[in-house]
Parts: structure tokens; sequence; C-alpha cells
């Protein structure tokens, strides 16, 4: 883990996680201030919107625009979630965010109840990390404690309450509605838009969901300025962000970078490629971005706009690095399992979809490959994309769609010689059990 | 059904949500009883939705569809192991299996003894500490070397 950044600095310790620690970085002084100064809402959204916070789960929309859409004088509770269900494959920041500075994500969330007169809120944390909940429960304890959250804080006539639900191991639970269903004790299937959740969210009321790491910025943004975080990063694409590196690289883990940084320099700080091989393929914003082949992701800087220029997405931020000893088709016939795996069933072109491509990429890999098997994967993804209630078809698709654009050649080797491209010990060989020394 | 612990439990998550939101409780509840219980069976979802004031068939339906809860009994150590693109890239598919001839059991399967049940799991959001395994839903272990899982096996079958 990198300790530079913003919400990872100074967070190089097993106490960061602590309320006192959290204060000492200088943390709820954002909260703090906006109470004692009774800072307009309009205010502190404006500071959002200069920032160009873009959110930090995967879509990339921009925070302040998302906050202003939540209705002003509505009648009753209005809701925040906090979207910590990270399941995407390659993706593992929140984790981290939770784990060692669990008071930022609880100021951000704060700070947002107070700029969109929310009254109630929820971290849905991901089941497969239950010690981070249960960690995550104590720094709320903390935090209720100090009068940070609950009724008037600070001793104002601000009061909102905050609590942790725990996810039991659905990655659909990630989608935002599908999010919503779960808090209210239902199976995670996602809701048809509109209505969005700014006018129907949680319980039929008004909600904003955000990502942890988008909460997170948000003390840093009110402390520093807009303008400030803005500048950190380039145009358009403010702040730092935390990349969860994985696969063969020397030193997976997370790295907090301005945006805009150069992918080689992420590279470099992950510790360069494993056993000094050849990079092959990077999928750049987790397992729904499309690949990029490695030379094309040497020439882009880690930010929204680059990424996308090159025909892919930023995504979560989660880049999953594969060098030469990859079989592309193994590797897209596991992504194709976790999509059939978690589909939630709901819409027809999904449920079946992800199941045929899973089917056929599964064929070709172990041999059984026919010769118009690409055509038909290609035809499978088109009529699943666009036509689900949902992104979760979306994000099975453009996986195949680019494996087979960009890696083509393998796939139809695969096919015409029943066999990989790349001999089988060599694949073994480059993807044993590894340690980084420096964990 | 359940003890005066787990339902002291349950008491607490409900006080999370609205009071007329009780069913909100029942992803905690299920998870609290299957904890007590080893596994989830049909009179233990039935007794969690009277709990709640729920349909059964609702609690069912989020026992069935959520992948961590079990529906049928599991050995005393449930042992997932993420084999990923990322994990697997790391070494997931090595751990899985080492664990799997270590314990003479392929995935889904129980060892005679009753002792270990193996699982293949999907993402678990810690893709930086390939392989990891969890163990018993609850407790997450990382950068699982042979050696290392050699010493957690020893050390659950103590348990």
């Amino acid at each position: 883990m990198s300790a530079h950044g913003l919400i990872l600095a100074g967070t190089d310790g097993d106490r960061t996680w602590r309320l006192q620690d959290y204060v000492a970085r200088g943390g709820y002084s954002a909260l703090k201030k906006i109470i004692a100064e009774k800072t307009s809402q309009d205010a502190i959204i404006a500071e959002l919107k200069t920032s160009v916070l873009r959110g930090r789960g995967g879509a990339g929309f921009p925070t302040g625009l998302k906050w202003s859409f939540m209705p002003r004088n509505f009648p009753g509770d209005k809701y925040l979630a906090c979207n910590s269900d990270e399941g995407e494959p390659g993706t593992f920041k929140d984790r981290d965010i939770l784990r060692f500075n669990p008071h930022s994500v609880i100021e951000g969330m704060a700070i947002a109840a107070y700029a969109m007169g929310a009254t109630r809120g929820y971290n849905y944390i991901h089941g497969e990390i239950f010690e981070i909940y249960q960690r995550f429960e104590e720094a709320l304890d903390e935090a209720r404690a100090a009068g940070f959250v609950g009724q008037n804080i600070l001793g104002s006539d601000f009061s909102f309450e905050l609590f942790a639900h725990h996810g039991y191991g659905a990655y659909i639970c990630g989608e935002e509605t599908a999010l919503l269903e779960s808090i209210e004790g239902k199976k995670g299937q996602p809701r048809f838009k509109p209505p969005f959740p700014a006018s129907y969210g949680l319980y039929g009321k008004p909600t904003t969901i955000n990502n942890t790491e988008t909460f997170a910025s948000v003390p840093f943004i009110l402390n520093m300025g807009g303008e400030g975080f803005l500048n950190l990063g380039k145009p358009n694409n403010g702040g730092t962000k935390l990349f969860s590196v994985s696969g063969h690289v020397n030193r997976p883990g997370n790295y907090e970078v301005t945006l805009g940084t150069p992918f080689a320099e992420l590279l470099e700080m992950a510790g360069g490629m494993r056993g000094g091989r050849k990079l092959k393929a990077v999928i750049p914003g987790g397992s729904s971005a499309p690949v990029l082949p490695g030379d094309v992701m040497m020439d882009c800087t880690m930010d929204y706009d680059s990424i996308s220029k090159a025909g892919s997405m930023l995504g979560s931020g989660a880049v999953i690095v594969m060098d030469e000893t990859t079989c592309m088709v193994k590797a897209l016939e596991r992504l194709s399992y976790f999509y059939f795996e978690e589909s939630c069933g709901q819409c027809t072109p999904c449920r079946e979809g992800t199941g045929w491509l899973y089917r056929v990429v599964h064929r070709i890999e172990h041999g059984l490959g026919r010769p118009d098997d690409l055509d038909l994967l290609n035809s499978v993804t088109a009529n699943i994309m666009g036509r689900t209630i949902c992104a979760l078809g979306d994000a099975a698709s453009m996986p195949v769609q680019s494996f087979v654009k960009h890696f083509g050649a393998e796939f139809e080797y695969h096919i015409e010689n029943k066999k990989c491209l790349v001999p089988p010990e060599v694949q073994r060989a480059g993807s044993q059990i590894y340690v980084s020394p420096s964990c | 059904m359940l003890s005066q612990e787990s339902l002291q439990q349950i008491d607490r998550e409900i006080a999370k949500y609205p009071a007329d939101q009780k069913q909100s409780a029942v992803m905690a509840a299920l998870r609290i009883a299957q904890v007590e219980k080893g596994w989830l069976s049909r009179e233990t979802i039935e007794y969690v939705a009277r709990y709640l004031e729920m349909p059964a068939i609702a609690a069912y339906e989020v026992a069935s569809f959520y992948n961590m809860y079990d529906l049928e009994p599991v050995g005393r150590h449930k042992i997932t192991v993420c084999t990923n693109l990322p994990c697997a890239l790391s070494g997931g598919v090595h751990a899985a299996d080492y664990v799997r001839q270590k314990l003479g059991i392929d995935f889904n399967e129980t060892t005679p003894d009753g002792r270990f049940t193996l699982k293949e799991g999907e993402c678990m959001g810690a893709c930086g500490d390939a392989p990891v395994l969890l163990v018993n839903n609850h407790h997450m272990c990382s950068w699982m070397t042979t050696d290392k899982i050699d010493q957690l096996l020893a050390d659950l079958d103590k348990k």
C-alpha cells in the first residue's frame, strides 16, 4: 500500500483508523468548519462542482451535479447510501479506505448529508470483508460518541444518523438500485430507472448513492478548496485516485496518485513487471472495462479522458496487468464465468446471454471451438447490450468484445489448432503463487 | 429456536432501520442465525421471517439469492478460495489445487470426517492479497503460500 496522496496519506500503521489518529491528521475539521460557519448547502455543492470530483465507483459521474439532483424541500426523511460493495474483479481500494481511514468516509457522508439535507445514511459493505465491517461499526461508535454523527451534531440543529449494512455475497448489489433493494431486505435485483434514486430511492424516499472513495474525498476537497483539488489532477479529471494494481506485477496493491499520472509511472510504483517479463495486456478499470493491448496502455495516462480515448474506461481504477505468459482465452473464460454466475437473472438477455458467452468461450478454451464462434460471440454481445435493466449485461459483453477485437488471432489459433498459443507450462509458470516480499 | 444472544444481536440490527422497516434486518438476521446453527435450514429461515414479521418466502428469497448463505449443511470449517482472474494471475488456482489435494476433496465437497467444506469463490475485493482464502465466511486470509495453507489447515483442525 502506498501512503501518498490524500486519502491514504499518513495511514501507515495499526491505529490510523482510530478517531484520535484521524483528528490528529486534520480529520473532521471540514465538518466542524461548515457547522461553525453555517456554510450554505449551495456553497458546498458549488465547491464540489468546482473540484470536478467524478464518481469513483466506476461511472465517473460528476458528484456535485449528482448532489444537486436531490429535492430541497422534501417533507420527511432523505437518505444517503455509501456503496462499499466492492466486488468487481480487480477492485480492492474501498476495503483499504475502510481499513485504514474509515473516518474520512464518515466525515464525507456527514458533510454530504448536511449539503443535501439527508437525515439517515447506510454504508453498504461487501459481504466477504466482515472484519472490515466490524471495524467500520467501531469507527461509527467513536464518531457518535464524539458528536460527529447522530442527533444535533456538534451542538447544532443538524442531525444525521449513520449505520453500516453488511452484504452477503452478490456482485449485483454494487449496482445502486440493487443495493437499495438489498438494504430493504430483498433480493438484490436492479430497479428500472427512471424514477432515479434522487426522487424514489431507499424506502421510496429521495436518496443519493456514492462510492466509498467519493465520500472519502469530500473532506479533502472542502479543506483545500475545489480549485486546489482540481489542480491536483488535470482539467475535467480533478484530484487524486486510488488505483488497485493486481496481476503480474512485483508489488500488487493500492496506489493513490493524481489523475493524469502516466500508466508507465503507476506500473513502476507497483514494482514493474514480475520477473521482468513483457507486458501483454491491461484491463484498466475493473473486469467490466474493455481490455487494452500493453503498448496502447503504455501511451495512456491514468484519467477518465485518456483511458476513454484509448477505447476503454477508467471505471473503478482497478488495473489488472497481464504479461506474455497469459492465455487471453483462458483469462476471458474466467471473467465470463463470473458474469454468468453473478447475473441476477431478472432480464432474459443477460440471464441467458451470459451463460451462452461463458459456454462458447469455455469450448474454445477446451479445444472444441467452431469456426463461426467469434461471430457468434459478437452476435450474442450485441443482443445483450442495451437490452437490460442494469449495466451488468454490458459489463459482461465489453470484455468479450474487446478480447476478441484485440486478441482475435489467439482465439482463432485456439479454434484451428485446438490448443493454446501460449504453451500450458509457460502459463503455469507465469501464474504461480506469488507473494511480494514487501507483504 | 435461536439463542438469546443471537436474538439480542438481531435486535441491534433491527434498531438500525426505521421502525416500520424490520425486513431490512433480514440479511443480518440470517447471517447471525447461520453462525449459530452452522447452516440455514428451512425451519431456521421461517423462524427468522416470523421474528421479523415478514413472509417466509421473502426470507427464503434472500437466503437463496446471496451466495454466502449455506442452505445445506457444511463442514465445521468452510474454506472459500478465490480463483477469479486477478487472483489466478498470482496463484489463486494453484492455491485452490493445493487445498483440494491436501483435503482430498473437490469444490462443493465436505471431508468424510465433516471437518472441512471447500468452495470456489468469486471476487472478494482483495485481489492485491492473492492468493486469498475466506474461512467460515468471516475471516480473510491473505497471501496464502503453501506453507501458510498448511499452517491454517493445521490450526483449524485443532478447533
